[in-house]
């Protein structure tokens, strides 16, 4: 029985992974079965033709392992992939491998069978993930989920470089060309909140002003966390101390109370696609968002679709940081074939299966291990021609989640109920001292520690 | 001689037929299907609820028994005390003008003119389109960016600079009655009408031939007699205004920054979006006895009335 097991191993390496690292790691993959089945629930991506692409590999390897796959692509529109998720835990019965969004894996991590070998055979072939993904998947010494290209993103500056060249006199092309290479050192280290905050001032005199939403939304999050972070704010460390009443708190506050002068005035009724119709809209000259803005213009405005330049987010004293929102993968302790499950994982995230997705996805998915990062696409998409190139990070960017670096637990319910965009809007909307703002937030954060 | 014939042995009938012919047992099983439609969809889920709000279960797990920890948590949360204001404040209001505007609608439409039916008709449009979409529709028309309401009055050179519907604190609190204001006046106007429909038009002849003018006529012969459908009118509204949902979760999510949660809006966001159904619970549990002290106190006044 062992050797057969073994035997089917080397088969399996051969015929999919090149029969290189993984076959190192003892154990795994399992690839040995008689008319198994398989159930996943995955995640239906919003790019057209994604979910055929995943369909066809994942149902290429059941047919090359005599595995009978089901898929369930759901939504995660009105939340219905994580109330899926969610009920399936409840039930203890389900999907066998579940997509999960950013922080699921952390609610359900007991119910999650641990996924070290899967991680561990890919880390060795392809290099580590980033320290974001890491933060979210890798949690009590184990990993709780697999990290997934598939639907996850980063939050880079979408800016109109026409305008900003124009009326800012800021040329974020010539900042951060198409070619990493090519960067002046200089330029970008010149590219901080200051400079940012001066050119929002004067494309917001011109009438075109950069707008990012601060309201109860997951955008709010991802462009203020890493905001903070980049003045040296933490809220909650990873031991449980409460720090977000400190100096850098009160000094991102001020910048953001100036900063929200130059905002139109209605971003704290923003949703997250607010962002999107700002920008197509023609009046707005800069969003913090993936691609998918940019994807919204081009069907819809394809003139201000052409002018979109991603690149990297301002510095601040402590450096630079993007928000990143990662997909993960996970199996359920209850699923019926973990071994199958894991060996799927596995062959998903070999180079050859992320190259056609992140293809598929027409760069929209962001593979979490750097050494992904040289696929052409975000080269290649255009209008304009390297206007994503700076979608993956390339320069000294840290990828952060708000509520970074606080216990994961913690951390999600700092995601999820939104104090810091409250904490923002009571200073910047309501006029309140940051102080008073600081102290609220810390309070709020205090009550949901209590358990 | 005397032949006994064999007495006909009574022909024994079924057990169903037996059993239907004894009363009680028919109206238990009559009663069997609404009581386990109703022991299934409500006791339970209600006792689940009280039994989650009591426990310290979240999505990923099953908890344990924590006492009021769940109450007294929610009671020091800035925000949920916020959400249990505005809750009160939007019932009340919502209730008012819906009350008042569904009662001047009720007169109105209980004169005889041309095209009655069709404008009682049409008037119940906002009650029958769906809340999210009805909603949906009017989240486009107070759009921060793309309002069209603002887009008429800056082209009509009625205002300068755009309206702050939705992102100022205030009037977002406003528009959201309002919407809930148009979507629940049709109920009030049609449960209305029907009450003034019952009144027997001979009552304000004889107070019109005592000199009442109009004003006098509805205080005194209309209002008495409408007052017991009206109770029940406001105890749905205030029930269904209360525990609203939808219209908030759809116009501004609670935003801007809290300023229009709701308990169920704030209960949706802990239980589901944070994924904490043990708080989420006793959240929205908070509504249960502030509901039941307005029906038990409407449904006491009702009594009276009736018994007067």
């Amino acid at each position: 029985m062992k050797k057969q097991a073994l035997a089917d191993r080397r088969e399996f390496l051969k015929t999919v992974a090149g029969g290189v690292a993984a076959a190192s790691v003892v154990g795994f993959p399992h690839v040995s079965r008689a008319q198994t089945k398989l159930v996943l629930g995955l995640w239906d991506h919003w790019v057209p033709g994604e979910n055929a692409v995943l369909k066809e590999i994942i149902e290429a390897w059941g047919k090359a392992n005599k595995v009978e796959i089901t898929i369930d692509f759901i939504t995660s529109i009105g939340e219905k992939l994580q109330a899926t998720a969610a009920a399936e835990s409840r039930a203890g019965t389900g999907h066998d491998i579940m997509a999960f969004v950013t922080w699921d894996g952390t609610k359900y991590k007991d119910k999650l069978e641990p996924m070290n070998d899967v991680a561990d055979a890919l880390i060795k072939k392809y290099g580590p993930y980033n320290e974001n993904a890491t933060y979210l998947n890798f949690q009590d010494g184990k990993w709780v989920t697999l990290p997934s290209p598939i639907g996850s993103h980063t939050y880079p500056l979408e800016t109109r470089m026409d305008l900003w060249k124009k009326h800012a006199g800021i040329d974020v092309q010539d900042i951060f060309p198409a070619d990493v290479k090519k960067r002046d050192k200089r330029k970008v280290d010149a590219w901080d909140w200051k400079m940012f905050l001066a050119g929002a001032k004067k494309v917001h005199a011109a009438g075109f002003p950069a707008g990012m939403s601060i309201a109860e939304n997951t955008d709010s999050n991802d462009w203020l966390g890493p905001l903070f972070a980049s003045y040296g704010s933490t809220f909650v460390t990873p031991k449980g101390d409460i720090t977000i009443e400190s100096n850098a708190t009160l000094e991102a506050l001020e910048y953001l109370k100036e900063l929200t002068k130059y905002l139109p005035p209605d971003i704290y009724a923003w949703d997250d696609g607010s962002n999107n119709r700002w920008l197509i809209s023609g009046k707005g000259s800069a969003v913090i968002n993936p691609p998918s803005a940019w994807t919204v213009a081009k069907r819809d405005q394809p003139a201000v679709a052409a002018q979109v330049w991603h690149h990297d987010a301002p510095r601040g004293a402590k450096g630079r940081w993007r928000g990143s929102l990662p997909f993960t993968w996970g199996v359920w302790k209850f699923a019926k074939n973990k071994s199958a499950a894991k060996d799927l994982l596995l062959h998903l995230g070999q180079k050859e299966q992320q190259w056609k997705l992140i293809t598929a996805s027409q760069g929209y998915d962001m593979p979490q291990q750097n050494s992904f990062l040289d696929h052409p696409i975000w080269q290649e998409i255009e209008p304009p021609k390297g206007g994503q190139y700076n979608y993956p990070i390339r320069g000294d960017e840290k990828l952060i989640v708000c509520g970074y670096p606080a216990k994961q637990d913690l951390a999600a319910q700092i995601y999820t109920r939104y104090p810091i965009p409250h904490m923002v809007s009571r200073v910047t909307q309501k006029g309140e001292n940051p102080k008073e703002a600081m102290k609220w937030a810390a309070k709020e954060i205090a009550t949901y520690m209590r358990g | 001689m005397e032949v006994a014939l064999p007495r006909p042995r009574a022909a024994r009938e079924p057990f169903l037929t037996r059993s239907l012919d004894n009363e009680r047992l028919l109206a238990a099983i009559l009663l069997a299907p609404a009581v386990l439609i109703l022991a299934v969809f409500i006791a339970y889920p209600f006792v689940m609820g009280v039994w989650l709000s009591l426990s310290s279960t979240s999505v990923g797990n099953p908890g344990e028994f924590v006492g009021l920890k769940n109450f007294l948590k929610a009671w020091d949360d800035s925000i949920f005390r916020t959400a249990f204001g505005n809750t009160f404040f939007y019932t009340f209001w919502a209730t008012v003008f819906k009350l008042s505007l569904g009662m001047w609608v009720a007169l109105l439409l209980n004169r005889h003119f041309r095209g009655k039916r069709l404008v009682r008709a049409a008037m119940l449009l906002p009650f029958i389109i769906p809340t999210v979409l009805s909603t949906f529709a009017w989240r486009w028309m107070f759009d921060p960016t793309f309002s069209v309401l603002n887009w008429t009055l800056y082209k009509a050179g009625l205002i300068a600079t755009k309206l702050p519907f939705l992102s100022d604190s205030t009037w977002a609190m406003w528009c959201a009655i309002s919407i809930n204001t148009w979507r629940g006046m049709p109920f009030f106007a049609i449960t209305l009408l029907a009450g003034l429909q019952t009144i027997n038009p001979d009552l304000h002849e004889a107070a019109s031939l005592d000199g009442a003018n109009a004003w006098r006529r509805f205080w005194h012969v209309t209002w008495p007699l409408l007052k017991p459908v009206t109770l029940v009118v406001v105890v749905f509204s205030v029930i269904q205004t209360f525990s609203d949902f939808q219209l908030i979760y759809v116009l501004t999510g609670g935003g801007p920054a809290n300023s229009t949660h709701l308990v169920a809006t704030y209960a949706y966001q802990i239980g589901v979006g944070a994924g904490l159904l043990g708080e989420g619970a006793a959240i929205s549990l908070f509504m249960l006895p502030v509901l039941f002290f307005v029906v038990w106190m409407q449904l006491r006044y009702l009594r009276r009335l009736e018994g007067a």
